[in-house]
This record gives C-alpha cells, structure tokens and sequence, in this order.
C-alpha cells in the first residue's frame, strides 16, 4: 500500500500539482489576457468542435461496425474484430505521417478528392466559406486543413465506441425482439423502437470516451493539420508552441484549463462506466 | 429456424451491412497498415535498410529500447501491488484511488511532458543549477567510486550525470515522461480481471496456512497470468510509441535524445518520406505483433481480454 502511494504520488500527484501551482502564480488579470487571447478561443473551438464532429462519426460507424461483427458471420470477421484495435496499437506519429500520406493530394485517397474539389470548383465557382474550403482541398487534397484533423481525430477515436458498445450488444437477449416481432413489429422498428434505445448508454459512453481522446491528441493531427495559428491549430500545439517560445505560464495556464475540462470529462465517464456495469449485470 | 428468421435481417440487407462495414474498415484502418509499407519501399530495398541502419535510427532505436526497459518493469510492479491493494482489500478512497490511476489516459501527451518541464526545466522548481547543489555529495561519492581502480568503469558514466545533472532535453526526461504516459496500462488491465475473480482463493490459501508472498506466486499470479501479459505488451507498445510527451522534453537532439517516432518527426519534416517510413514500419510490426498477442491471449484464457483504454 504504501508502494502504491508513494509512486502514485511522485510519478502523478506531484507533477501536476507543480503545473498548476505555476499557473496560480500568475495573477489574474495575466489569466484572463491569455483565455480570451483570440488565437486562443480559435484553437479552442477547432479542437472542442472537430472533436465532437469526429467522435460522433466515430457512433454512427462504430454502431454499423459493431453490429456487423456481433451480429453476422462471415468469413475474414475474426481478423477485422482485431484490426479495430489498430489506432490504439499503432503510434500515433506513425498514424500521423501515415494519414497524411494518404488524403495528401498525391496520396491514393486524397488525390481523387483533390480532383472532385477541382471539378467543384471549376463547375460552380462556389464562394464564402465554402468556396475558401473547396479551394483548399483542390490544393492539399483532404490534408492541411480542419478536414484532414477530423480524419485523423476519427481514426483515433473510432476503436472507443466499438470495444464499448460489443459487450453490451453481446449480451442483448434475443426474446425482447422475438417478442417484438411476435406483436408485428417489423425488423427496422424492433431496431428503432427497442435495440436502440438499450444501445443508447454504451454509444454516449462511447462518444465521451472518444471526445475526450480527442481533446488531447497531438502527434496523429499535427501532421496532418498543417498547423496554422488561428485556422489549423489545435490546442495542445498551442501548449507546444508557447513553450517553445518559453512562455511558460502562458503554457501552463492553457494546459491548466485542458486539464480541468479532462477532470470532468473522466468524472462523467467514470458514471457513465458505472451505469453501464450496473446495465450489464 | 423461425426464431432466426424474426431475430435477423433479410440477406441482401446482412450482405449490404457487411460490406460497408468491410469497406469502412478496409478504407479507414486497413489502407493505412498498407501505406506504411508502401511509402517505405517505394524507394527500393536498398534506400529502406540504409534508413534503418544510419547511425541516427541506431540511436534512437537504442533510446526507444532503453525507455521502455525502464518504464515497462515499473509500472508492471506498480500495476500489480496497485491492483492487488484496490482489489483485495476494502478502504476508504478506494474509488478515488482507481480513478487516479487511470489519470494519465485523460490527460493530454502534450501535457504528460510539460508538467517535467515546470520540475525540471530551466524556469521550474529544481531547474539544472539548484538540482546539482542538491546532488553535489552524491556526485562526489560517484567520483570517488568512479576513480577506484577495480570497478571504476562502472561509476563514471553516473558520475559524470551526476556532475551534470540534465533532465529536460536529456534521456532521464524521455524516461520519466514515458513512465508517466505507461503508467496506467498493467493496472487498467488487472484491476477488472482481479475485481471478477474475487478473493475467495486468496482466503482460502490463508486458511491452509500460506504466507503473502506464497499466495501471490501461487494462486494469484497464475490467475492473472494472460491479462498481466497482454497489460505489459500495452505498456510496452506505448512505451515505445509515444510520441507527444516525449516530443516536449527531449528538445530533439540528433542522435541523443530522439526516440524512434521523434526520429520520424525529423525526418518527415526534413522530407526525407522514404526513411521516415522505413522508420515507421518498425513500429507498425511493433502493433501488428501487439493486435496478434492480443488475439492469442484471448484465444488462451478462453475470454475477451481486451479492457478499455
């Protein structure tokens, strides 16, 4: 026990505190002057809000992933269920580069969509906001751009809602649909009307868990982001690129904020965990 | 037969299912497996061993090597007595204790690696001046150990840390940082497996008159022997892996304090895509031979080893 402590402490407790100690040595006023810096409310809304895009894909996939390899036999299954680990096996440098090469416009997906931004492009000279994004993936294919972090935040993600939805579809009873289909329900309304709803816990379990990787994640995006101050940058290259100008405190405060909002984030998902234990059961 | 036909989909739409999920899977996960290798070989055999062999990638192999055969053996003996205290005894906090360990996976790497550098750096707590005042007695006790004729050799290279004692943008932060991000792997792993079986064994053992050590070896450690062994094939891929942590304390010097995938990081930034590749197969082996372990394991003990991460 007192092993356990002593190196839970040194390893964990410690440092952190040493972060956030640093962050309250700057007063106030500094706090507030680095919050709503602008570059800083930008990074902000590009990781909360690409986050919450990705691992929302991540359900709807996931829910179809899962369903196929619980539900149906085919052949090759086995290997797909242990392929679905790969972004949590595979480094994250690895995956970054990786990525990057592929929706890149010379890679094999991204330069097919260079050429069909192209295409848009040139047929209905669209303008805005819509225009400005169209033009950068006839440019950069899927990569450079808020797209390109949302590939890689979905790769990172996805592996989360499945692992977390599987041993709760496993352990869904057939007789609540039999009974279902007895009362003349058909196959899409039994889905709607009571596998859905018993899958909904395990999906929000799911999409937190993925969010909240996301939050964090670095090596797989910076790559792939293109790292622009204000358009592509994520909040944890702000941390990097403060400290590299040795703004500590600056870096400190901002990591301080990530770290609160990680804090609720495990809070939620530790009840979210128990509530689906106890659905388990 | 009639129970199957109420409970499953009509065959075209299980066919259909399938192949989007195939297709979803082979796009997004599969094609980038594929990638890796191709991107590394597209240079030919020759350009991908020379990347491998340079004294760089040596170097940072060795780095990486070194890191995880510290990092792995410590949080193994730290995920085993942790799950052991939080699963075999009752206590206040205990809730609060396991949600600690599993700190490290809701934290930013970015942030793993700045809170050495507020310790260690050069505007934190111990920065390198203050840390070679306090360790001035042990530097000299190393001295004077390094200077003895008979295993003078085996002192110098501590007494010569020690004279100078770096952390940050030097191998002991790439170390501490990857302590830090592997921290929680053994014990996320065991502490499940461990809460499932309960202690009745244990008790049982105490009974007959076993001491605590016996009872470890001999009933609590084959119990847990594949979920320990898939926990430390975790760690150890992390460990390996990690990159963010490991990119904001080691200051990315060449040949000294890269790792494997800040050793990528160069040398895609330089544009050398080839190599950077060649590199990262290494590590792609690394998480194919992770995923295989994964499935015998499981194959093994006979029940989903797989924990959430």
């Amino acid at each position: 026990m007192g092993f356990t402590i002593a190196y839970l402490s040194l390893i964990i407790l410690i440092p952190l505190a040493a972060l956030f100690i640093k962050a309250a040595g700057l007063g106030w006023e500094e706090w507030k002057a680095i919050l709503v810096s602008p570059r800083i409310i930008a990074a902000t809304r590009l990781t909360f809000g690409l986050s919450a895009a990705a691992a929302g894909v991540s359900v709807v996939t996931g829910l179809l992933v899962t369903w196929v390899l619980v539900r149906y036999e085919f052949p090759g299954k086995r290997m797909l269920d242990a392929m679905v680990d790969l972004p949590f096996a595979l480094p994250t440098a690895v995956a970054g580069i990786t990525l990057t090469a592929i929706y890149g416009k010379e890679g094999w997906i991204g330069s097919h969509f260079a050429a069909a931004a192209t295409w848009v492009k040139e047929t209905w000279h669209p303008a805005g906001w819509i225009g400005e994004q169209i033009n950068t993936w006839a440019n950069f294919g899927a990569a450079y751009s808020s797209l390109g972090i949302f590939i890689a935040l979905t790769f990172i993600g996805f592996p989360f809602v499945v692992r977390t939805l599987q041993p709760v579809m496993e352990d869904l009873g057939k007789e609540i649909e039999e009974a279902a289909a007895t009362l003349g329900a058909g196959r899409w309304t039994v889905f709607r009307r009571v596998i859905l709803p018993l899958l909904v816990p395990a999906l929000i379990t799911g999409f937190t868990l993925a969010f909240a990787r996301a939050i964090g994640e670095y090596g797989s995006v910076i790559f792939i982001s293109g790292n622009l101050p204000m358009k592509t940058e994520i909040l944890p290259l702000l941390i990097v690129s403060q400290l590299e100008q040795f703004k500590y405190g600056a870096a400190a405060v901002i990591a301080s904020g990530m770290l609160i909002i990680s804090f609720v984030l495990l809070f939620i998902i530790n009840l979210l965990q128990r509530r689906l234990d106890w659905q388990n059961r | 037969m009639a129970n199957l036909q109420v409970t499953t989909e009509s065959k075209p739409v299980r066919l259909i299912l399938i192949l989007a999920a195939i297709i979803v899977l082979g796009l997004f996960l599969l094609l980038p497996l594929f990638a890796v290798f191709a991107e590394a070989l597209r240079r030919g055999w020759e350009v991908f061993l020379a990347s491998l062999t340079e004294d760089a990638a040596l170097s940072a192999i060795k780095l990486t090597l070194l890191a995880a055969a510290i990092s792995v053996p410590l949080n193994t003996l730290f995920g085993v007595s942790a799950a052991w205290l939080v699963t075999k005894y009752r206590f206040k906090g205990r809730a609060f204790l396991i949600s600690l360990i599993d700190l490290p996976f809701a934290i930013s790497p970015v942030i793993a690696g700045l809170v050495w550098v507020m310790i260690f750096g050069a505007k934190g707590w111990l920065p390198p001046e203050t840390l070679t005042n306090l360790l001035a007695p042990a530097a000299n006790l190393a001295a004077w150990a390094a200077s003895s004729d008979r295993f003078g050799g085996l002192f110098e290279g501590l007494a010569a840390w020690l004279a100078n004692p770096k952390i940050i943008f030097a191998t002991p932060g790439i170390i501490i940082a990857t302590v830090f991000i592997t921290f929680p792997f053994v014990a996320r792993e065991l502490i499940p497996l461990m809460e499932s079986q309960g202690s009745d064994q244990e008790e049982a053992a105490v009974t007959l008159g076993a001491g605590g050590w016996r009872i470890f070896w001999r009933i609590t450690l084959p119990n847990i022997k594949w979920g320990l062994l898939y926990g430390v094939l975790l760690c150890n891929a992390r460990a390996m892996g990690e990159f963010g942590a490991v990119s904001v304390v080691s200051g990315h010097i060449r040949g000294k304090t890269n790792t494997l995938p800040l050793h990528i990081e160069v040398l895609y930034n330089e544009y050398q895509f080839s190599a950077a590749f060649a590199c990262a197969t290494l590590l792609a082996f690394l998480a194919l031979f992770t995923l295989g372990m994964k499935s015998l394991v499981e194959q093994l003990s006979g029940h989903s080893a797989a924990g959430k991460h």
